[in-house]
């Protein structure tokens, strides 16, 4: 049940006048797959970094009968995805779940779920730096010729310094993809093990930099290829364990740290599959009981 | 020795080339014609135009009027009437710009064989294995040891930087290199170095080269043709070794009689 | 050794006709010096003509005009390449540095060194600009070298550090290794030994016998007997002070 509070809020927070701003900027954004519009960020009662740019995003296309998930690096419960939760169930009054197949709008910090993503599903990534020529161009007007010519030498460069100093390509995350065979664009720090997700994935991505005041998506079933040489092809993480609670191979696993005495082991990074997983009877080596009822 | 395009079209034209900075003149009514193969060297003190005249052969400033033709494959195009594309491959496949100041012409936070290896991955090169070992052999001919090919150019001493951004705008074997007092602000024995370094490697390519200097020993050794320029206006031009044994114009005889044995 | 002029069989390779020079020195007030007035003469294939005259008679400005480094006030210097003739008193800069690449060698007084090249490939250089092979070049040079006595151990050194008479004997095998028309001499054995003097006129008898025309200024009269076919009294230019 919920309380609704004194001051009443239009629905999902923005003024209508705003969410129509960034809808038209999320439609060019659909339009031009990658590119990076810009748009009018506004103030958030949350601070930059805490999904500014995703949440007005998800104000934005919120409806009344969407079902809203959200995480924070493939989690339902830690403080940021809570509060963000929390905030759209009480300014939209929208259900939540914590189901990626339930959901209608997923809003995401650094994840992609596990469980494919279908048709009518929108994942809206919160995105801390945008441009991914900005490691090695701080210009913004050079940085942006640089995409509207396609020039695009330096993200190679960026990954040439990776294999010149680590012997292979070192960047894990917020890997560099080409969408569309035409703009090259930061996935936000994503680990690159999803890259491969965002690849003819039948839902719609939307990208949103609150700071940066910049939009950009990827609409259904489009071309995302990760950058790459051809004697050093894009290759994700391997994991040589499962998941130590549900035993899930090839998917993404946080190290979780059990004692003081180097005690350690390896879950899904994605709560959700996890619980879901074992749910349906799937044990892994330290399963159920699951971790913290266990004495350290 | 790879010979030049065939030299009897001129590659790069200037026609009345002026440029204004409000009622002061930046340069004024310039026209040169440089051939394939040709070492131009444009001499002067400072504020005489010379790198006004520069910034505008190579389209990084915009004339107040007259214009500037390039021999493209298709006969000579205006450079004003060049998509921004199409100048852009220009200046990174046909062109090199060496600057005096090397953190303006490097990359100051990537490594050397980055340095010299993006002008490849921007003209599509994809193989790792292919771009290190052009940079490495790039990096031998300007005299850089291949065991340096992973440290940045701010490890390394003024006349390595300089050799560094050659090797960076050389690797596409332009046609055209611009520069400016590339050996400016160095020790006179690490000039030497990079001077002889230049001689012979433009040679090799075929290259030709604007080359703006206040130095006539640079021009000297550099140049076939020289262009003398004071207050904005080309006073003087010629064979280099003509120009500067028997100048002509008074602020010439002036410039050459300052200069021990140029 | 005569002053006459025989009319010379072979076409003319260098023929300068009513040269006139002066140099006005802006620094001095436009004090205006007279090099030569009224030049005329030429040199055909094979025939080495000598400048004679005082110091300061203009031998060694005559000998610059012609090779494109002094300008000219009023007259013309042709030089004969292929079917064309080029006259050096107004051809473009890109002209002249044709005819140098192709036709016209230049042994100046003094060897201007470029840091860091080898002897051996500053010797070499005009022979493999001339598209010789980097090996042919190079054993050309080294028979160049030996001829004029250079002790071989310089051979690889960059000639800067060199003595007078040493960077004299590089800068005449630089200018005699590559078949040139018309060779133009400044003195070449200023500076030299009798034994090495001797040397060069042996080279210049060879190219002689090539069909090079040569012009040249010999100090030494014995050396001027040797090569020259005839002696140009510069004086009678008319430009002395």
């Amino acid at each position: 049940m919920t309380v609704m509070p004194a001051i009443t809020y239009n629905f999902a927070y923005l003024d209508e006048q705003t969410k129509r701003m960034i809808r038209r900027a999320i439609l060019k954004a659909i339009a031009i797959p990658g590119y990076q519009v810009p748009f009018a960020s506004r103030e958030m009662p949350m601070p930059y970094g805490w999904g500014t740019g995703g949440v007005q995003v998800t104000a934005a296309i919120l409806g009344a009968d969407d079902v809203l998930k959200v995480i924070d690096q493939g989690s339902d419960d830690t403080t940021n995805a809570v509060a963000i939760r929390g905030f759209f169930k009480a300014t939209a009054g929208v259900a939540t779940t914590t189901r990626t197949q339930e959901a209608t709008v997923i809003q995401t910090r650094h994840r992609i779920p596990e469980t494919a993503l279908t048709a009518g599903q929108v994942l809206v990534y919160q995105v801390p730096i945008p441009e991914p020529l900005r490691f090695l161009e701080p210009r913004e007007t050079e940085t942006r010729k640089l995409h509207g010519l396609a020039d695009y030498g330096l993200m190679h460069v960026k990954l040439y310094e990776d294999i010149s100093r680590h012997g292979h390509i070192a960047t894990t995350y917020a890997y560099p993809v080409a969408v569309a065979g035409r703009y090259v664009m930061d996935p936000s720090p994503i680990p690159k093990f999803d890259n491969p997700k965002m690849d003819d994935c039948p839902a719609l991505q939307l990208f949103g930099a609150g700071r940066e005041q910049r939009i950009y998506a990827i609409p259904p079933h489009t071309r995302v290829v990760s950058l790459d040489f051809e004697d050093h092809p894009f290759e994700v993480q391997r994991f040589d364990k499962p998941c130590a609670l549900c035993g899930a191979q090839d998917v993404y696993l946080d190290e979780v740290i059990l004692d003081d005495r180097g005690g350690r082991m390896f879950v899904c990074s994605d709560t959700d599959h996890c619980e879901s997983r074992r749910a349906d009877g799937h044990v892994g080596p330290l399963g159920a009981p699951p971790p913290g009822k266990g004495k350290p | 020795m790879a010979a030049p395009l065939s030299d009897e079209a001129p590659l790069l034209v200037a026609e009345g080339l002026s440029r204004l900075y409000g009622a002061r003149i930046g340069c004024t009514d310039v026209d040169l014609e440089v051939y394939p193969g040709e070492v131009l060297a444009v001499v002067g003190e400072s504020g005489s135009g010379k790198s006004t005249l520069l910034s505008l052969l190579s389209t990084e400033l915009a004339p107040t009027s007259g214009r500037v033709l390039y021999r493209m494959d298709n006969g000579l195009r205006d450079l004003s009437a060049l998509s921004e594309a199409e100048r852009r491959l220009l200046l990174r496949t046909q062109w090199g710009f060496v600057r005096q100041n090397a953190e303006q012409g490097l990359r100051m936070a990537v490594s050397a064989g980055g340095n010299v290896g993006e002008r490849l991955m921007a003209v599509g090169w994809r193989n790792y294995g292919d771009i290190r070992a052009e940079a490495t052999s790039w990096l031998d001919r300007v005299e850089i040891a291949a065991d340096r090919i992973d440290d940045d150019p701010r490890a390394f001493s003024g006349g390595m930087r300089q050799r560094l951004q050659i090797a960076r705008n050389l690797v596409t074997r332009p046609r055209l290199v611009f520069m400016d007092e590339p050996t400016g602000g160095l020790d006179v024995s690490v000039q030497a170095r990079l001077l002889d370094l230049i001689r012979s490697l433009v040679s090799d390519l075929g290259a030709a080269v604007i080359i703006v200097t206040h130095d006539l020993a640079v021009a000297r050794l550099l140049s076939h043709r020289i262009m003398v320029m004071r207050h904005g206006r080309v006073i003087e031009a010629g064979l280099t070794d003509q120009v500067l044994d028997d100048p002509q114009e008074p602020y010439t005889q002036l410039l050459v009689a300052s200069v021990l044995a140029a | 050794m005569t002053y006459l002029t025989p009319s010379s069989p072979s076409p003319a390779v260098l023929a300068v006709t009513g040269l006139s020079k002066a140099f006005t020195l802006h620094l001095r007030d436009g004090l205006r010096l007279p090099v030569v007035s009224g030049a005329d003469f030429s040199v055909a294939a094979g025939e080495c003509v000598a400048l004679g005259g005082p110091s300061g008679a203009g031998k060694s400005s005559l000998l610059k005009m012609v090779y494109g480094n002094y300008r000219v006030d009023a007259g013309a210097i042709l030089v004969t390449d292929g079917p064309e003739r080029v006259d050096i008193a107004r051809a473009a800069p890109r002209r002249i540095l044709k005819l140098r690449r192709e036709r016209i060698g230049y042994v100046s007084q003094f060897l201007r060194v470029i840091p860091r090249v080898s002897t051996l490939d500053v010797v070499a250089e005009p022979l493999r600009l001339d598209g010789a092979s980097p090996e042919a070049a190079a054993g050309r040079a080294r028979d160049l070298l030996a001829r004029l006595n250079l002790p071989e151990r310089l051979w690889s050194l960059p000639p800067a550090t060199f003595s007078g008479g040493e960077q004299q004997r590089v800068n005449i095998a630089r200018g005699f290794i590559a078949p040139r028309d018309l060779l133009l001499l400044d003195e070449p054995t200023a500076s030299l030994d009798a034994a090495n003097s001797a040397a060069v006129v042996e080279l210049i008898a060879g190219k002689k016998a090539e069909g090079t025309a040569i012009l040249g200024i010999f100090h030494d009269a014995a050396v001027r007997t040797a090569v020259a076919d005839r002696v140009i009294d510069v004086t009678r230019f008319g430009a002395s002070q």
